[in-house]
């Protein structure tokens, strides 16, 4: 763990800024003459540094909160502000570029590709963000190593655990610095064990200074978080936003 | 996203399906190979035409006979009559009549068999004159040429074309031999040089003698007097079409025709020949290079077809990508890439494999193909647009593909 990544984070004046706000945010869904409202209007802030679960039941609209905060969907209406920029305004190359600097993903899937070796899936972002070559994969390799892979960066998907696999992951999320990191069920796919070493990292990761948002419907991976936000039939409960 | 890292993840998304890939390109190697191949064989058969052609001799019109018209309002063909006669060769030769008209080589041939010792060889055999060298645009490797004592004398000699007398003797230094022709002997006094051929005929494989043994000795009867062609040499290229008004009008008088539209003979030129050969081979090639094209397009579909299995086939990657920053051009530009480099590989390996056909195959097929830099870079040209057009419909879909449903199908 550095102090240079921290430092790397809170660089520029938003730190005073929420890195989430969202405010009176609703989505709906229409599927033909069908509407399906998955978000009745949530407000959200999370602060630089936090550690936060959203957790609730499939059908709650976590999932949607995953995808609007992730900058991969946007609001029916509402405001949605990311590290003080409303994000609502943007075309979908605009969204790409959010997406790119400000967001890194953890999927339950890991989504790595299989043909590429580990610092290769690492360096994606990094070739979206216009990085040098050189520069790709001595971050790439850095970020292997952060996440404890240092020795495995040649090796492709199919020759990692499913826990490995996840941590590569979760370096390619990092690798670009971003301003938050978004892991949506990010153990859904992994034995206890392997489990333990992702949520480990995690841990890590906030003792560190990252901002997390965790998106889970076990309570035990929740409750590794620092607070806890939970989601019912589109709505955030009180008694969740309190923690 | 720049074009050296699109290049480098379409190679390797390429090099991922060798077998559909090579199957795709195979598409288009065919239509490239073919649309070269034709092109180059129409163009190469004109060429052959048109100097074949030219190699009868320059400034020349042809007369024929026939194209006549019956007291019963039937019109023969072409060459069917036998209405030329050596009196009309010698009415056109007139400076007075026809001042244009520089030449004039009155031929009668027939295709007669000739024995030299115990071989035989049927060639065409052609009734001519001294002027024949000159008009016809021919040399003699060896030996002398038909004379004016000669046509009066009805001289027993005959001159024969280099392959007539390779055929007849085995080697062409023949002067001095005898051949037989009816069980008439003839002493060779000449062999022509090598000239080649032209579409209708060889023009190495011929035997000349004087017209007036030809139409005594040889043919005789009713036709003694007709000849087969009459060959008129203009005094140049720009006064050949004089040299065709006054050619007509001295034979429409000759043959005691008013209307220019019942004469019983045809006056060709080869300018004629040559465009009506060339306008042959021009709808020929068009109709060839348009099934050609036809299969490039068979190719182009195939290109568009696997674009789309793979846009379906990598769906969550093209989410991912889009997830981790990548906007909908870079993922355009990326399919599109993978699309152009099917096409330009096919239009490269078709092109290569076009030009070794068109090595190879003259030898086979005994016609010249053609293969010019122009047709070679055009296809490769329309090669890779043929990828970028029909791969713009995949790589459009997998630019707009929404990231949440890209990401979520299994």
């Amino acid at each position: 763990m550095t102090q240079t990544s921290l430092a790397q984070l809170l660089d520029g004046p938003r730190s005073a800024e929420p890195v989430i706000k969202l405010a009176a945010a609703r989505k709906t869904y229409k599927t033909g003459s069908i509407e399906f409202e998955a978000l009745r209007g949530v407000d959200l802030v999370i602060g630089e540094g936090e550690y936060v679960a959203v957790i609730g039941p499939s059908g709650s609209g976590k999932s949607t909160i995953m995808n609007i905060l992730g900058c991969l969907d946007t609001l029916t209406t509402g405001e949605y502000l990311l590290a003080g920029d409303n994000v609502e305004e943007l075309d979908e190359a605009e969204l790409a570029a959010v997406r790119n600097r400000r967001v890194g993903f953890v999927f339950q899937q890991f989504h790595l590709l299989p043909s590429l070796s580990a610092w290769r899936n690492v360096e994606l972002p990094l070739v979206y963000a216009g990085v040098h070559r050189d520069e790709r994969r001595q971050r790439a390799i850095a970020a292997l190593e952060r996440v404890g892979l240092g020795d495995r960066v040649n090796n492709k998907p199919g020759q990692l655990s499913g826990g490995q696999q996840q941590r590569v992951a979760v370096a390619r999320a990092l690798v670009t610095e971003p301003t938050m990191i978004l892991a949506d069920e990010p153990t859904g796919n992994l034995d206890s064990h392997s489990t333990d070493e992702v949520l480990g990292l995690f841990d890590e990761l906030h003792a560190s200074g990252r901002t997390i948002v965790l998106i889970t419907h076990e309570h035990d991976v929740a409750a590794r978080a620092s607070r806890t936000v939970h989601v019912r039939d589109g709505l955030i409960q009180p008694e969740g936003a309190a923690a | 996203m720049n074009w050296a890292e699109t290049l480098r993840t379409s190679w390797s998304a390429i090099g991922s399906h060798k077998m559909r890939s090579a199957l795709t390109v195979l598409g288009i190697l065919i239509g490239i190979a073919a649309v070269i191949l034709t092109v180059g064989l129409g163009l190469g058969t004109q060429k052959d035409v048109s100097s074949q052609i030219s190699s009868l001799g320059s400034n020349l019109l042809i007369v024929s006979p026939g194209s006549s018209t019956s007291s019963t309002g039937l019109r023969g063909g072409f060459g069917t009559g036998s209405t030329l006669t050596q009196a009309d060769a010698t009415a056109l030769a007139s400076q007075v009549n026809a001042p244009d008209i520089t030449g004039v080589d009155a031929e009668k041939s027939s295709s007669l068999e000739l024995t030299a010792g115990t071989t035989n060889w049927t060639t065409s055999v052609v009734g001519t004159g001294p002027s024949y060298l000159g008009v016809r645009q021919r040399t003699l490797s060896s030996g002398r040429f038909l004379t004016a004592a000669d046509v009066s004398s009805q001289a027993s000699v005959i001159v024969l074309g280099s392959e007539t007398a390779t055929e007849l003797f085995g080697y062409t230094n023949v002067v001095g031999q005898s051949v037989t022709i009816d069980s008439q002997t003839f002493q060779v006094v000449g062999v022509l040089a090598a000239s080649g051929s032209n579409s209708t005929s060889n023009l190495d494989d011929t035997a000349l003698v004087p017209i007036s043994t030809m139409a005594s000795d040889l043919v005789g009867g009713t036709s003694a007097n007709s000849v087969s062609t009459i060959y008129l040499q203009a005094r140049s290229a720009d006064a050949l079409p004089a040299a065709y008004q006054e050619a007509k009008s001295v034979l429409l008088t000759r043959h005691g025709i008013t209307q220019a539209s019942n004469a019983d003979f045809t006056i060709s030129s080869q300018n004629a020949l040559v465009s009506t050969a060339t306008s042959v081979y021009k709808t020929l090639t068009i109709l060839l290079t348009g099934i050609a094209a036809l299969s490039l397009l068979v190719g182009g579909i195939g290109v568009m077809n696997i674009m789309l299995v793979s846009v379906s086939e990598r769906t969550r990657e093209i989410g991912l990508r889009k997830a981790l920053g990548a906007p909908p051009g870079a993922i355009r530009n990326q399919f599109l890439v993978e699309a152009g480099t099917l096409g330009l590989t096919g239009g490269i390996v078709g092109a290569a494999l076009g030009i070794v056909a068109a090595l190879v195959l003259p030898g086979v097929i005994g016609s010249s193909i053609e293969v010019s830099g122009v047709a070679i870079g055009l296809s490769l040209v329309v090669a890779i647009g043929i990828g970028l057009v029909f791969g713009v419909y995949p790589a459009t879909r997998a630019a707009r593909l929404a990231p949440i449903d890209a990401l979520r199908t299994e």
